[in-house]
């Protein structure tokens, strides 16, 4: 499980992402620790999505990218805050872990996991889907270059299915 | 609730108050929140470093935030109004983990979402910001009320000494708009330009 988050941080490093804003989930766990421990990086903790979206506007404005990790719950938080991006045409990156489409214990994450895809394509983002380890590599580095090379918003969906199920007892 | 409400008749002139201010910070990179405070900036004196906003509510701060960490070597400053602030107030805590010396929010506060119609806002009602970012961790927090105050602030925001956060009391009054560009991809390509960044 670790392995592809592990290729993610390596991609966001080699595309000199220096913001790392999170508010955390457990796919991006590892992600986190790797970005929590990389000198060139800074891990910023939110208190909500949409925070994320403003800061990666203000590092790209001070010359620096950002990248945004949030789960699709988050995507909600953040609506009116693409309009700066959309608005601005500003890059923004952010890899999202889906919730609530695949072997799902929690029905309060359905409802956002079915609305992610669409309020990000409503907004104006560009949407890649993995559900494929081996597809992640890649994908995470052609919304590297799809963001900051043609200031675009981008967003990489995570899905459950790659990220396995949460163990919600024990044993289980 | 009544017995707490300001009536804040008897603040500073905004605009003013501003001016005082910015003249202080020559070398600030500028983040204005939506409304009354862009409009304040821009009647200051446009400039390439000054990036006004038009929506985003409660995005400033972040903004700001991002900003003052990819550029250390530059005082930041956010100057927005109480219920920008308000709605970002979780960015308060997001900041005061962070702590970058260079930035500074300053909140003019009339009590009043004064853009749609002069509604008071939580700050008139018994809610401190400089409490709030105080408790956020921030290095220093100030109340302003007098215009004596601004320059000092002005100076202190230049030197970069540590994240802050000011309060300076306005008087909730109508003054005439001064509207900046509201064209977002040329204020944000004029922007980076000042900071010498080309382009795409």
């Amino acid at each position: 499980m670790t392995e592809w988050q592990d290729r993610i941080f390596e991609v966001l490093k080699a595309g000199d992402v220096r913001q790392v804003a999170y508010v955390p989930d457990a796919g991006h766990a590892r992600l986190i620790e790797r970005v929590e421990g990389a000198p060139e990086m800074r891990g910023i903790v939110l208190t909500t999505e949409e925070e994320g979206v403003a800061l990666a506007c203000g590092a790209w404005l001070g010359g620096e990218r950002a990248a945004l990790l949030m789960q699709s719950s988050g995507v909600g938080n953040c609506v009116n805050m693409f309009s700066l991006v959309s608005n601005c045409r500003f890059p923004l990156l952010t890899l999202v872990t889906m919730r609530g489409e695949w072997a799902e214990f929690n029905p309060w994450q359905v409802p956002m996991a079915k609305a992610t895809q669409a309020v990000l394509e409503s907004m104006g983002f560009s949407v890649y889907r993995v559900t494929r380890a081996d597809d992640v590599e890649e994908t995470v580095q052609a919304a590297v270059d799809l963001a900051f090379e043609s200031d675009q918003a981008v967003a990489v969906l995570l899905s459950q299915r790659l990220i396995g199920r949460k163990s919600w007892l024990a044993g289980n | 609730m009544a017995g707490r409400e300001l009536t804040n008749q008897d603040g500073l002139d905004r605009r003013l108050a501003s001016a005082k201010l910015l003249s202080g910070c020559p070398d600030a990179l500028v983040v204005a929140g939506l409304g009354s405070a862009s409009y304040d900036l821009f009647a200051a004196g446009d400039r390439s470093a000054n990036f006004y906003l038009w929506g985003a509510m409660g995005g400033a701060a972040a903004i700001g935030l991002g900003l003052a960490l990819a550029q250390p070597r530059r005082p930041v400053l956010v100057l927005t109004g109480d219920g920008e602030q308000l709605m970002g107030m979780g960015a308060l805590a997001t900041i005061g983990v962070q702590r970058p010396l260079n930035l500074a929010v300053v909140v003019l506060d009339n009590g009043r979402f004064a853009e749609t119609g002069m509604q008071r806002s939580h700050t008139a009602l018994g809610v401190s910001l400089p409490a709030v970012a105080a408790a956020c961790s921030f290095a220093w927090t100030l109340d302003i009320g007098e215009m004596d105050a601004l320059a000092p602030l002005g100076a202190r925001i230049q030197a970069m000494q540590g994240c802050g956060l000011a309060r300076i009391r306005i008087r909730a009054e109508e003054v005439p708009r001064a509207l900046p560009s509201r064209d977002g991809v040329w204020l944000k390509n004029r922007f980076r330009s000042a900071l010498g960044f080309p382009p795409m």
